[in-house]
């Protein structure tokens, strides 16, 4: 592994440079006590210190919104097979188009249906899943899924690959239930993965089939009463190398650097917090979430009803890795709590993030 | 007589037609040309103020550059742009940041476009830019004098030893006088490349240098020679005297940069160095007038000449600088030492004549030998 000296000196020298400065920002900025900044407005008040892009990202130009894609799920086409089971259909297209990844940067993308990270397929344990994939691009391209399937449908080079102008239908049962993802497995499959093709892939637990933790089960099930007792959140952690030599200049979730820093994510204080979290960041070895002034347990890929971490307010996942973090701030004060990476170049070049908890 | 005219205008008409066709015709669509545009990006200068950087950066893409975001130490900046706005070719703006730098310490930038691509820049070590002020102006001019005026006001203090010297001792010292213009032009060859390498690559520097040094070189050859014969004693020192200042001018940019990015740490050895190093240049500019009887005022005006451009220098290159200007200077000043290096060889020949041999004898070999490896001693104190 070979390090561009000139980037990675950085670290060291944003540790022993920074470093003070950081700790003379973090208590007074990140841990605001300031109930009152009920407008999403930007203020300098809101970054760390200095510290942000600067602008915005034209969203409506690209079509889509990185606050919108932390909760908008896609249920697909319903239906019921003959034997009873549900049916979800999806139609997915892969477009080549120019996207804003930082505000007042473009780059090539290529695309799920437009939009990076693509559509957030959410089904139940045990449904079937179709998906109608058309490939209008100018090269191969699958949908690779994260699950249990037999290989025929493993959307690989030369199984399910969907040439130019070409047509596949992928079809499966959704199993096992957790936190899960979907990508492009054409080759070169770096590029193909790194330029945004991939998405979020949730499958609830039925809670028919979890008599020993049905509640639990239940608060996952999208649409149950418990459920909405949930505030939950899909973060896919990504980042783009916008000059093609292998390092990532952007970091961020749900595509769009700083978005969360700027405007912070407002939750109520008093219902509990949910967070699907994705990590598909391509260079580097691993990516991180750390929450501020509170701690999470953790659901390891999602496939257990049981925390596979309890208690931690650091997780780690290299490419690929995903999980369920759940926490509350109900004993908390209303303020503003950071959340970014732990890796501080990362939330140097942008995932730095914060929650806005109102009473 | 009109068709004559006519010739003239045609080609040039011919020219522009062409080019208008060129342009809305687009004959390279075929060719599938579509690619995105060349950008590039010269910063020009870096100012370190009260916890705050600023660059000024000059854009050379095909098309009008938009600098989206600016890294610091690897971490996105708030910044300001004068003026803001895309950067068409070879326009400047200053990006102004207020980055808490760290006295001392490096600093890398990195600005990246909206197509994200990145132009590095790297500040090797942090030290305050000196602002303009009365008492700092002094002090650099001080340093200007002791580095230009004093030295070569030393050199002519040999002015009446070097009267006592007969033929042969004359051609020495007009050999001596040779070698030392041959280091100076390679020198000042050498520092106008180096700014031209710096400057924006539009300018094509390295060009430049050279093709403003032949023009000055022939231009002051032509003015020097309008009399129809060679310039001596007075007018020869005093193109001496011009093109050592010019030199001088150079090396004042180098002190005054040096001081302005903090790579002066080499302080008094700097103007100790310099003063010996351009001790020669002062018994140079005095060689020629040994057969005149020249003023007080004459030796005043000739050091002013060589000696205050080395002022002028350090004021540039502490309070405002940018590399394709220096680069022009330099191969004005590359020309004009080429022209004195001219005449004083034809006045050595002359010299030579006179007392019965030629220019070329054991005496002016070890004369230039002498010149060179003075000037080569004394630049190992100076070259930082």
């Amino acid at each position: 592994m070979t390090f561009d000296v000139s980037r990675r000196s950085l670290l060291g020298m944003g540790l022993l440079g920074g470093g003070n400065i950081l700790g003379k920002f973090l208590p007074s900025k990140a841990l605001a006590q300031n109930p009152k900044q009920h407008d999403n407005h930007f203020t300098s008040s809101a970054v760390h210190g200095g510290s942000t892009t600067v602008g915005d990202v034209d969203n409506d130009r690209n079509g889509f919104n990185p606050r919108d894609i932390l909760t908008d799920w896609d249920g697909g086409k319903v239906s019921q097979l003959p034997n009873g089971q549900t049916l979800r259909e999806y139609d997915i297209a892969v477009e080549e188009r120019e996207i804003e990844i930082a505000p007042g940067v473009f780059y090539p993308a290529w695309t799920y249906n437009g939009r990076v990270p693509g559509s957030t397929i959410r089904v139940t344990e045990g449904d079937r899943v179709k998906i109608n994939f058309r490939n209008k691009s100018l090269h191969p391209h699958t949908i690779h899924f994260h699950g249990i399937h037999s290989a025929r449908q493993d959307g690989v080079p030369g199984t399910l690959e969907a040439m130019p102008g070409e047509e596949v239908v992928y079809e499966f049962d959704a199993k096992p239930f957790g936190c899960h993802l979907y990508h492009c497995h054409s080759a070169p499959f770096k590029r193909h993965l790194h330029k945004g093709l991939y998405g979020a892939f949730i499958i609830d637990p039925d809670p028919k089939r979890h008599p020993e933790a049905e509640q639990q089960a239940r608060s996952r099930l999208l649409g149950s009463s418990e459920n909405k007792q949930w505030q939950e959140f899909l973060m896919v952690m990504n980042a783009f190398d916008t000059n093609f030599d292998e390092e990532n200049e952007f970091y961020a979730v749900n595509t769009i650097p700083h978005e969360f820093m700027k405007r912070p994510l407002r939750i109520e204080r008093d219902r509990p917090v949910r967070v699907y979290l994705i990590n598909v960041t391509e260079f580097d070895p691993v990516n991180s979430f750390h929450l501020h002034g509170n701690f999470f347990d953790y659901y390891d890929s999602g496939t257990t009803l049981t925390p596979t971490l309890r208690t931690i307010d650091t997780v780690m996942q290299c490419q690929g890795q995903r999980g369920i973090l759940e926490f509350s701030f109900k004993e908390h004060a209303p303020g503003q709590y950071m959340f970014h990476a732990h890796q501080s170049e990362f939330l140097e070049l942008g995932w730095m993030s914060a929650f806005e908890v109102v009473a | 007589m009109k068709k004559t005219w006519l010739w003239a205008v045609l080609p040039l008409v011919a020219l522009v037609t062409s080019i208008i066709i060129f342009l809305s015709t687009n004959p390279l669509s075929p060719l599938g040309i579509s690619a995105p545009p060349l950008e590039n990006l010269t910063i020009e200068r870096t100012v370190l103020g009260d916890r705050a950087i600023s660059l000024l950066v000059r854009a050379e893409g095909s098309e009008p550059m938009q600098i989206a975001q600016v890294q610091v130490d690897g971490s996105y900046w708030t910044f300001t742009q004068k003026p803001p706005g895309a950067l068409p070719r070879l326009s400047t703006a200053w990006i102004d940041l207020p980055y808490p730098w760290v006295e001392g310490e490096t600093h890398h930038l990195n600005l990246i476009t909206n197509t994200g691509v990145g132009f590095e820049h790297t500040i090797d070590v942090a030290v305050a830019t000196p602002q303009f002020s009365l008492s700092r102006l002094w002090g650099f001019t001080l340093l200007g004098l002791y580095v230009g005026v004093v030295p070569v006001g030393l050199g002519m203090l040999f002015y009446p030893s070097l009267k006592t010297l007969g033929g042969e001792g004359m051609k020495f010292i007009l050999a001596l006088t040779l070698g030392m213009l041959a280091f100076l032009l390679l020198d000042t060859l050498e520092e106008g490349l180096k700014l031209a390498n710096s400057a924006a690559n539009a300018f094509a520097g390295s060009i430049l240098v050279w093709a403003i040094a032949a023009i000055s070189f022939l231009t002051i050859l032509t003015i020097g020679r309008s009399r129809g014969k060679a310039p001596e004693g007075q007018s020869l020192s005093t193109y001496l005297s011009f093109s050592i200042g010019i030199h001088n001018l150079g090396e004042g940019l180098a002190i005054g940069t040096a001081f302005a990015v903090g790579e002066a740490a080499l302080g008094s050895l700097l103007v100790v160095g310099f003063t010996l190093h351009n001790l020669t240049e002062g018994i140079g500019i005095a060689a020629p007038l040994v057969k005149s009887k020249p003023t007080f005022i004459t030796f005043l005006g000739l050091t002013a000449l060589a000696g205050l451009p080395a002022v002028l220098g350090t004021w540039l290159g502490v309070f405002a600088f940018s590399p394709h200007w220096a680069a022009i200077f330099m191969g004005i000043g590359v020309g004009a030492i080429l022209q004195v290096i001219v005449e004083v060889g034809s006045y050595l020949a002359r010299t030579a004549s006179k007392i019965g041999g030629t220019w070329l004898s054991k005496i002016s070999l070890a004369g230039f030998s002498a010149g060179l490896i003075v000037m080569y001693g004394t630049a190992l104190l100076v070259n930082f």
